[in-house]
């Protein structure tokens, strides 16, 4: 089905960490290979759990990884670049991902998918500007019997309606609103 | 490898077969209620962990002592969340369609109370007075459980339940057996590997075994990347050791010392229940060094595929475990001559490594007994899409689409008709009403065009556009070609760009002869199974709807009125209610306004087709339509 997109979004503009995250990046990431040996048939796992502890793979998180496996830069952008599990950018505190496997599909996972990037302003694959919300698609989480899905902070929910899209976000916002309440700071 | 102390293994196994009995016994024959929650991945996303807490807390609040256990999932993932409650002195039962509400009540009444609450219930699983059995349903005429049979039924945390259940005796049985014996049992046996081709494992396992080398390996299949299926996923968390035991006979019969369960990383639970099981199997001596006392040395390790559906067809797994990209190469070299590291290593599917235990213990005669010439056993099908009892089953082969679908499944919801089934995923085909009749098996599928595949069966009715299908199998066959290959790589793309045309009502008849050809090249001109399999939804929509086809591009119309760009909802004037306003208030984008005689209207280019109004319309007014093609909508009034 065509896109029906909507504008670039802002929070797409190349990511720059500081001189300061990017030491925290690597010193995290460092802490991630002393679990492993220097084995190249580690690098999947090895970039899994960096991904974990990150959120994402960042420059510098890349370079410590090649050098640790002695692995060339360019083969572990390549393994990066080459599985859909691996990001490049920052997650949103929350992830959205609508399942688009055949049966979600065809039960509406694409119109869920445009219901989602129109309040989102963002296209699959991205982060909204106030990096509060990541969007992407998944291809079958397994529960096809509950399409269509949606995978919300990784708990998947059956059967949602394009207006449950809108019910998810507001009570996030109210779940924002109540915390910064608590705290004011 | 010599099999030296047999009698050793045999009471080594037998003491740990008395415990989980005992255990068992303790748990299952004993004074205490239990209450099983189904809370695979399924059971989850409809609610199963909120009813778990409920149960829980409402326990909390008695003084009972209950066992509240976690099982995985039955199969009947349209009633999900289930419940089973076994209460000494009355009957097994199982609910259905379970809120946190009802679960309290079921702990009041049933647990604390003596109300039995049938009107819950789908079945008892054995035959009493009170509640009509779940094998009086129609679907159990035709369904026969080898694989399924654990599922949902024992806690997959708990190895002593599945060992309580006959579990690892196979295992014990075939380390006292000669390797050849046991390749020789599961030839005889017909098994046929369930990844997809069908490819007889006996022989699979044969040219690993004899191939020259020391280090072997064997790798477990559960990547599952048609976006269709989910049996792979169910049987590792609801019964993971039976693909242990499984991996554990396969690796002593070829002489692998390492082994491999490659899950996708979108399983996570499955991956958690894997890691559970392979430990408690290591506590209890069945896995690492010296298993049950033998000269046999087995380890596995879980590794996570990072979401690629290429790295499914094996070499291209391979590579992904070597740390690689997942590229496949071309075959041969086959794996089961030089695989992981360039030894010899075989790669089964979950299904197919499950299969195994069962053989071992029950002797190939019975498994070949069940069913077609040249396809042994069950087959395990996910049934998804628009058929009411979505969910898992397992039948012999040879049964017919028909029965699978309207038996077992229960036909198609709201009353609407029966189109195709697409069965194999992306690899597969979409079948129509004519071939419902036709025992399937893996040869008879790829006779119609189709394919076993990975079990994957999406049922679509009427509603569903056959074209549309086919762009959206080709579109993630596209995006998910590893671009090795020039057919797979730009022939997918040139066909999915066809199909956009042909969705958005920008086709042309010519087009279609062009996309036959060029899907017949692509299958011919491909690396893989991926690219070589990926014009099969194409070619049977066309083969079985050319008139569907026909309808997109001479009439810009989508039949089914599902293609976006060839629809338009509109409310029917005559119809609307006006002083109802259902559809105003739900409308995600503020398209829908009331005009002066307060019926509603549809400003269609605000419209985004959601489709939300015409679920909001009250069904006894029905105003709200859709039209294909767009242009029939009426122009609007003041
Ligand atoms: C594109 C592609 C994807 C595949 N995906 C899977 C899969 O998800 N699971 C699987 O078991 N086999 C898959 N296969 C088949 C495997 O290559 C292999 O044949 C199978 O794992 C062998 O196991 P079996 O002998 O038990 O059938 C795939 C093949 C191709 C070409
Ligand atoms: S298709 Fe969405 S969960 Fe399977």
């Amino acid at each position: 089905m065509p896109d029906t997109s909507t504008e670039p979004p802002v929070s797409n503009a190349k990511i720059v960490n500081t001189p300061e995250e990017q030491e925290d990046n690597r010193r995290r990431t460092r802490k991630v290979l002393k679990k492993f040996n220097r084995k190249r048939e580690n690098l999947v796992p090895v970039l899994q759990q960096v991904q974990d502890e990150l959120g994402y793979l960042p420059r510098e998180a890349m370079l410590e990884v090649a050098e640790y496996l002695k692995v060339p830069e360019v083969d572990v952008y390549g393994v990066v670049t080459f599985y859909n599990q691996f990001r490049l950018k920052p997650p949103g505190k929350h992830s959205i991902r609508v399942c688009l496997g055949t049966a979600c599909h065809m039960k509406g996972g694409y119109i869920l998918l445009d219901a989602w990037k129109r309040r989102l302003g963002v296209d699959r694959g991205e982060t909204t500007a106030d990096r509060e919300y990541d969007l992407d698609t998944v291809a079958c989480v397994g529960c096809c019997a509950m399409a269509p899905v949606n995978v919300i902070d990784k708990k998947a929910e059956g059967r949602v309606s394009p207006t449950r899209v809108d019910g998810i976000l507001l009570a996030f916002k109210m779940e924002k609103e109540k915390k910064a309440k608590e705290k004011p700071d | 490898m010599t099999v030296i102390a047999s009698q050793d293994i045999a009471s080594t196994f037998q003491n740990i077969r008395d415990h989980a009995l005992s255990r068992w016994q303790e748990l299952w024959d004993g004074s205490k209620p239990i209450i099983m929650v189904s809370a695979a991945t399924c059971g989850r996303s409809a609610g199963a962990l909120e009813v778990l807490e409920a149960v829980k807390d409402e326990l909390s609040r008695g003084q009972q002592d209950v066992q509240v256990m976690e099982v995985g999932c039955m199969g009947h993932c349209y009633a999900e969340p289930l419940v089973i409650i076994k209460k000494p002195g009355n009957p097994t039962v199982v609910y259905g369609y379970i809120t946190p509400e009802k679960a309290r009540r079921l702990v009041k009444d049933y647990i604390q109370g003596e109300d039995i609450s049938p009107e819950f219930a789908l079945g008892a699983l054995e035959e009493n007075e009170l509640i009509p059995s779940i094998y009086d349903l129609p679907r159990f005429k035709h369904e026969k459980y080898i694989l399924l049979e654990n599922i949902g039924r024992i806690d997959p945390e708990d190895i002593d339940q599945y060992i309580a259940k006959g579990g690892y005796e196979a295992l014990a049985n075939a380390l006292q057996m000669q390797p050849e014996d046991i390749i020789e049992e599961v030839r005889k046996s017909g098994l046929r590997g369930r990844g997809g081709a069908g490819f007889s494992t006996a022989q699979k396992w044969e040219v690993c075994r004899s191939s020259p080398g020391k280090i072997k390996y064997l790798i477990c299949n559960a990547d599952e990347g048609d976006p269709g299926a989910f049996m792979d996923r169910a049987i590792l968390e609801s019964d993971p050791h039976s693909v242990i035991e499984g991996m554990l006979i396969a690796a002593y019969t070829i002489g692998a010392r390492h082994g491999y369960i490659y899950v996708r990383a979108e399983y996570p639970l499955a991956v958690h229940r894997a890691e559970i099981a392979l430990e408690q199997a290591e506590g209890l001596g069945l896995l690492g060094k010296n298993i049950l006392g033998s000269s046999f040395s087995f380890d596995i390790k879980p590794f996570q595929g990072s979401g690629a559906f290429v790295c499914g067809e094996e070499t291209a797994l391979i590579a992904s475990l070597e740390g690689k990209p997942g590229l496949p190469h071309h075959r041969p070299p086959f794996p089961a001559t030089s695989g992981l590291n360039g030894k010899p290593t075989v790669i089964n599917n979950v299904k197919t490594l499950a299969y195994v235990p069962p053989i071992i213990r029950n002797g190939a005669d019975w498994f070949a007994s069940i069913g077609t010439e040249k396809s042994k056993g069950t087959a395990v099908f996910a049934l998804a899409g628009k058929v009411v009892n979505t969910g898992l089953t397992e039948v012999p082969m040879g049964t017919t689409l028909r029965q699978i679908i309207f038996d077992v499944g229960g036909g198609i919801p709201k009353g609407r008709r029966f189109k195709a089934v697409q069965i194999g995923g992306p690899s597969g085909g979409c079948l129509p009403e004519s071939a419902l009749d036709m025992p399937i098996d893996f040869d008879s599928l790829k006779e119609v065009g189709a394919m076993m595949g990975s079990g994957g069966m999406v049922v679509l009715d009427e509603d569903d556009c056959m074209v549309e299908v086919a762009r959206y199998f080709l579109e993630f066959t596209q995006r998910e070609s590893c671009g090795k290959c020039t057919m797979c790589r730009l022939g997918t793309r040139q066909m999915l760009s066809m199909l956009e045309d042909f969705t958005c009502g920008r086709g042309q008849m010519q087009d279609l002869e062009t996309l036959k050809e060029l899907a017949e090249d692509v299958r011919i001109g491909s690396l893989c199974g991926l690219g070589r399999t990926s014009p099969n939804p194409v070619l049977t929509t066309m083969r079985y709807f050319r008139d569907e086809y026909k309808a997109h591009i001479e009439e810009k119309r989508c039949p089914a009125l599902m293609c976006h760009d060839l629809i338009a909802y509109y409310i029917l004037p005559e119809k609307c209610e006006r002083s109802c306003d259902a559809c105003v208030g739900t409308c995600t984008v503020e398209a829908i306004s009331s005009n002066k005689q307060r019926v509603k209207v549809i400003d269609q280019a605000k419209c985004v087709k959601c489709g939300t109004c015409l679920t909001a319309c009250p069904l006894q007014y029905n105003a709200v339509i859709k039209l294909s093609p767009p242009d029939k909508v009426p122009a609007a009034k003041g």
